[in-house]
């Protein structure tokens, strides 16, 4: 097997996630629209916003640090990285061999502690408000999540994501009540990590219920571009995830050039069928309480637990 | 059971001398001696009776120096305490400790008149900023509003708390939404609120200055944009209170057209507040679904009216368009479609539970505390306390027809929520009685200014609560003081009280429930 192979994969699948990240923030929100009976902005509106905040100057506050500064890009490079580590296109490419999946969660939390000391730094009511929410949930999200990730680990025996895939899409079809439950933990992590409604409310003004906007309340210009481009991308990265773990079937094995065709029509597929499924849930329901979180992340460590307990004690 | 007039003069015995310049006669008013006002206040207090309005008027045109007035009412019956004070001796005994809704009357009082509530606990100027010199006092006679005035280094000191973990969150005047500017103080422990504190007064427009200076006919076009969403209530009750100054009795038709126009400001502004609450709890569905409902009667007030919020359509004397029978048939048609679609939608907000966790037990104003405050509107009537001037004091139509009043109990986001739905079905209603009744005959007769030194008070239940008008003519024949009471200025006091024991991300979602004007309370 040459070299140029997986790196022209690997490429490929940066490109994917670089403009397609846009692209299905777009079509969530399209759905959304439709749903509400409004019409939409179009599936290249969230690409023509990050657009536009390129051409805005940046407005630094007088006492930024230089944390402020530096947040943007970190966030960016980490998620972009987070981006090579996940099998979205095919699974034994280069990067993914330098990360497995515990590292890809201290990815995420990098760029999120980052960005909430950016929130601290400028010293503003609502940056150290949202800093302080985004903690209080990062601390019962990640541990739900490892557990989460420890049940599909389990069952794939190791904790590469490549490994991961190639056990359940390319081994024997087992139906296994232990990825079940992890399956519901992941997606209500995944609603708390990209704050989405019932957590958060993404196309919210309201200063005062803000979580993850809080925190970059201050950001402008090529900075905000970069976060908000770094938020879509979180959020098809964690579809993307969710995808690979759950519904690998159709992720293209190592080197099977021919397969690529079939995996990006199947991958549209199942965005495209993961957009309607967030979009329900979102407009089925409201913003909960703030103090009702920990009920919420506490049902997905629950969940998670219950997934592997069943895997010991069924499989 | 015995009025608030009897019981006053019994307790003010001959001191108490009622004046006959005011009109209705229904609105007694009565002078007392300056040192005897807070009895007065007291011998209110003890009749149970609220405090609706407190202002001051300067007489300097009638060769006087200040009216302090203060207007009570209990039932359908309105009182009005009056006390001179003389220009060397600005002053009057406060009655916020009988009342506490007398608090920012009085801190008005003493900024824009500058007569001094002789006791008040809170020495801070209240609309008028602290970079307003401190002798500006724009309702005085001798206050040039054309002068400009220097700007002046100040202060507001707001109420702290202290201790570990406290925090302040400024939040405003410039908000993210499109909405009005007005502070919020916010000190806080973690996401527990301590204490809210407002500061309003950034959409000051002079406008109680600038009736002064306009005439009687172009009195109502400026009462039409005291808030612009609650137009037709505003212009008519300063029509109400023109018009009982000088006797003019506005045709029938021209009297259900004004109830018609109310009746869809309600509406309207109703089916947005109800989408707004829901949006603020990121149910966005139900806005976008309620605020096209919304814009269906906006268009139709277009066509119908000539303007989206009847604006300039109710004058001194009657209204300013008519209806055609196509035009009612037009609106009956769109009330039948109209409800079915509301119940639709009304079921969603009723069945669905991660709304209901939301709004339900946030926000609680107890019934108790709205009684204090002297609330009106449906922030009162989701408070338990039944007010509507629409039945307690109504004026035709709506003393043949009459609206159902909805009264809950629970005072929280819900409640403030579900009485304005209900509303809204009943508005539905009376309008379509008022169309099967509507009289034939002409829309307006003449209105002729009031004669000089006259006073004339209305009241009319806006889709907030109870507007207030108090027009004072001068010597001359011209309108020589205006006081504009919208329910804004009482109800904001009730959302400071409303926000204890709730936490930070909740206050937006209890403070639109609410939705008081800025503009109206500013003036």
């Amino acid at each position: 097997m040459n070299i140029i192979y997986p790196a022209a994969v690997e490429v490929l699948q940066f490109l994917i996630l670089l403009f397609a990240a846009p692209v299905f923030v777009g079509w969530v929100r399209m759905l959304k629209c439709w749903f509400q009976g409004r019409t939409s902005a179009g599936l290249l509106q969230p690409h023509r916003d990050i657009m536009k905040l390129f051409y805005k100057d940046v407005v630094l506050a007088e006492n930024a640090s230089w944390i402020f500064r530096f947040t943007p890009y970190l966030v960016f490079g980490a998620t972009a990285v987070a981006g090579g580590v996940i099998p979205i296109l095919s699974v034994g490419l280069p990067l993914s061999a330098t990360a497995d999946i515990i590292a890809l969660v201290a990815l995420f939390t990098i760029s999120r502690f980052f960005t909430a000391l950016a929130g601290l730094d400028i010293g503003t009511a609502f940056g150290g408000m949202g800093s302080s929410r985004e903690k209080t949930i990062a601390s019962l999200a990640e541990p739900a999540m490892l557990m989460a990730i420890f049940t599909v680990s389990l069952v794939s025996q190791s904790t590469s994501l490549s490994q991961m895939v190639n056990v359940i899409a390319h081994g024997e079809f087992v139906l296994r009540p232990s990825l079940a439950f992890a399956l519901l933990a992941f997606v209500l992590i995944t609603l708390a990590e990209t704050g989405r409604i019932p957590v958060d409310n993404p196309a919210t003004h309201l200063e005062l219920t803000m979580i993850h906007e809080a925190m970059i309340l201050e950001y402008s210009g090529r900075h905000l571009a970069l976060i908000e481009w770094a938020g879509m991308m979180k959020l098809f990265l964690f579809t993307a995830l969710g995808i690979a773990s759950f519904f690998p079937w159709g992720i293209a094995a190592a080197g099977d050039i021919a397969f690529l065709p079939v995996t990006t029509v199947l991958l549209l597929f199942k965005l495209i069928l993961a957009g309607i499924g967030l979009v329900l849930i979102e407009t089925g329901l409201a913003k909960m309480r703030l103090f009702r979180l920990t009920e919420f992340l506490g049902s997905a460590f629950l969940f998670a637990t219950l997934g592997l307990l069943s895997y010991f004690i069924l499989e | 059971m015995s009025t608030l007039k009897e019981s006053f003069t019994s307790k003010l015995g001959t001191d108490a001398r009622q004046d006959g310049n005011q009109y209705p006669a229904s609105v007694t008013v009565f002078h007392v001696p300056r040192e005897r006002f807070i009895e007065a206040a007291r011998a209110m207090k003890t009749s149970d009776a609220r405090l609706v309005a407190e202002w001051a008027t300067d007489e300097t045109l009638f060769g006087r120096g200040f009216d302090i007035l203060a207007c009570f009412a209990k039932g359908p019956e309105y009182l009005i305490v009056k006390t001179e004070a003389p220009v060397e001796d600005p002053a009057f005994p406060t009655l916020t400790k009988k009342f506490v809704a007398a608090y920012r009357f009085e801190r008005q009082i003493r900024s824009l008149m500058g007569v001094i509530p002789a006791g008040h606990p809170d020495p801070r100027h209240w609309i008028k900023h602290e970079d307003w010199p401190e002798d500006a006092w724009p309702l005085r006679k001798s206050f040039d509003p054309s002068k400009p005035i220097p700007r002046v280094n100040g202060e507001y000191n707001f109420i702290k708390a202290e201790g570990e973990g406290v925090y302040e969150i400024p939040v405003g005047p410039v908000h993210a939404g499109i909405i009005e500017p007005g502070h919020f103080r916010f000190q806080a422990v973690g996401e527990d609120i301590l204490n809210l504190e407002e500061k309003l007064g950034y959409v000051h427009k002079g406008i109680e200055k600038r009736f002064e200076a306009l005439s009687w006919t172009e009195g109502v076009k400026l009462s039409g944009r005291v808030s612009g969403d609650t137009t037709v209530a505003h212009a008519l009750a300063y029509c109400r209170a023109i018009e009982a100054m000088t006797g003019c009795n506005p045709p029938d038709r021209a009297l259900w057209l004004r109830a018609l126009m109310l009746e869809r400001e309600r509406i309207a502004n109703h089916l947005g507040d109800i989408g707004a609450i829901c949006n603020d709890a990121a149910f966005a569905f139900l806005l976008y679904q309620l605020s096209r409902l919304r814009e269906v009667i906006l268009r139709t007030n277009d066509r119908l009216f000539g303007h989206r919020f009847m604006m300039d359509r109710v004058i001194p004397g009657g209204v300013a368009n008519d209806i055609t029978p196509d035009g009612v048939k037009e609106i009956l048609s769109e009330l039948d479609s109209l409800s079915g679609e509301f119940e639709r939608l009304i079921v969603i907000y009723d069945e669905n539970p991660s709304l209901e966790d939301r709004v339900r037990d946030t926000g609680i104003l107890t019934p108790g505390d709205a009684k204090e405050l002297g609330v009106v509107g449906f922030v009162a009537r989701a408070s338990s306390q039944s007010l509507d001037c629409r039945i307690l004091s109504p004026f035709p139509p709506y003393d043949r027809i009459i609206p159902r009043m909805a009264v809950l109990q629970t005072g929280d986001v819900h409640a403030r929520a579900w009485v304005r739905i209900e509303e809204v079905r009943e508005s539905i209603r009376i309008i379509r009685e008022m169309l099967n009744t509507l009289p034939e005959g002409k829309i307006s007769v003449r209105f002729d200014p009031p004669p000089a030194d006259r006073a004339g008070f209305a009241v009319v239940e806006g889709w907030r609560g109870e507007i207030v008008y108090w027009v004072q003519s001068g010597p001359r024949g011209e309108i020589n003081r205006c006081m504009v009471r919208d329910p804004s200025s009482v109800n904001w006091l009730a959302v400071e009280q409303a926000i204890h024991g709730n936490i930070v991300p909740d206050f937006p979602l209890c403070n639109k429930s609410f939705n008081q004007s800025y503009s109206g309370h500013d003036l």
